[in-house]
C-alpha cells in the first residue's frame, strides 16, 4: 500500500465531509433528493479511486473535485434544454429593451437603495436575493456561478456545459438583467 | 442612423458589454463604444453600478450562507457510512 494513502480515512468520511459536500451541492443544485444522491455517489466513486489518490491535495479537496464532476454532469444533462431556454431568453429580453435597443419604459433601472444595503447584516435582503436566484432557470444559475463564483475560464465553462460562446454571453447578460429587475421589484418596495 | 447614434442609443448592447467586461474582457473597440454610450446614458451607468454590487452580494451570500441550516439528517449519514464500510469490507 502506498504510504500516502494513509491520508485518506474512509471510516471518517461521512462524519468529516458529508455536510460540507451536501452544502456545496445544494448551493449549486437546488434539489435535496438529487443532492443526497450526489453525495452518496461521490463517496462510492471515491472508494473506487482510493488507490489513485496521490496525497497532493487534502482529502476534502479531492472529494470535492469528484463531486464537482458529478454536478457538471447534471448541468450538462440540463443543457439539453438549452436551445429552448436561450430562445426564451432572447424573446423575453425584448421586454427589457425596445427594438432600437433603448430601455423600455417599465424596465428602466431606478435607484432602489441597493448601494446602502450591507448584506452581511441585512438578512431580509439576502432572503430576497436568494429567492430571485431560485427563480432563474437552473442552467443560467450554473453558468452564472461557474463564472462569478468559481471563477472558471469562459472556454472551460462552454466546453463543460456544451454551450456556444454566443449563448454563454446571452445567458450571462440575461441572468443579470433578471436578477437586477427582481431585486428592484422586491427590495424597492421596502423603501 | 449614423454609427455614433447607434452606439449612443443602444442600451441593450451597452448592458451586454458591461456584463462581458465584468466577466471577461472586451475589445478595444467595444471599450470605446461603451465609454461613448455611458457618457450620455445615466441609466446604463446606474445599471453598471448596481450590477457590480449584485456580483459582490451574490459572492458574499454564497460564501456565508447556510452552513448551519444545510445539513444531512443523521439517519441518512448513518446509512451512508454503513454503506461505505460495506464496500470497504468487500475489498
Amino acid at each position: 500500500m502506498n504510504p500516502e494513502n494513509q491520508l485518506l480515512d474512509p471510516h471518517q468520511w461521512v462524519k468529516a465531509h458529508a455536510d460540507y459536500l451536501y452544502a456545496y451541492t445544494i448551493k449549486r443544485i437546488d434539489d435535496t433528493e438529487l443532492a443526497r444522491d450526489l453525495v452518496q455517489e461521490t463517496f462510492l466513486a471515491a472508494l473506487e479511486k482510493v488507490k489513485n489518490f496521490e496525497g497532493r491535495s487534502s482529502e476534502r479537496t479531492w472529494l470535492t473535485a469528484i463531486l464537482k464532476n458529478k454536478i457538471i454532469d447534471v448541468y450538462r444533462k440540463k443543457s439539453a434544454r438549452l436551445a429552448k431556454e436561450v430562445q426564451q431568453a432572447e424573446h423575453e429580453q425584448q421586454d427589457f429593451f425596445e427594438d432600437d435597443g433603448h430601455w423600455s419604459p417599465g424596465h428602466r433601472p431606478l435607484s432602489f437603495g441597493i448601494e446602502q444595503v450591507d448584506p452581511l447584516v441585512n438578512k431580509e435582503f439576502n432572503t430576497i436575493l436568494q429567492k430571485c436566484m431560485q427563480k432563474l432557470p437552473a442552467l443560467w444559475m450554473a453558468v452564472f456561478t461557474m463564472k462569478h463564483i468559481d471563477d472558471e475560464e469562459t472556454t472551460v465553462i462552454c466546453s463543460e456545459l456544451k454551450v456556444s460562446p454566443a449563448n454563454f454571453w446571452v445567458i450571462i447578460h440575461r441572468t443579470k438583467l433578471n436578477l437586477r429587475a427582481c431585486l428592484q421589484r422586491n427590495w424597492g418596495e421596502n423603501l | 442612423m449614423s454609427y455614433l447614434k447607434k452606439v449612443q442609443y443602444n442600451c441593450k448592447k451597452a448592458t451586454f458589454l458591461i456584463e462581458k467586461k465584468m466577466a471577461d474582457r472586451i475589445t478595444f473597440r467595444e471599450h470605446i463604444e461603451l465609454r461613448i454610450h455611458l457618457m450620455g446614458c445615466s441609466v446604463c451607468k446606474l445599471y453598471g453600478k448596481q450590477s457590480r454590487i449584485i456580483n459582490d452580494m451574490v459572492q458574499q451570500l454564497w460564501q456565508s450562507s447556510m452552513p448551519d441550516q444545510v445539513r444531512l439528517d443523521d439517519d441518512f449519514k448513518k446509512e451512508l457510512q454503513e454503506r461505505i464500510e460495506e464496500e470497504l469490507n468487500k475489498k
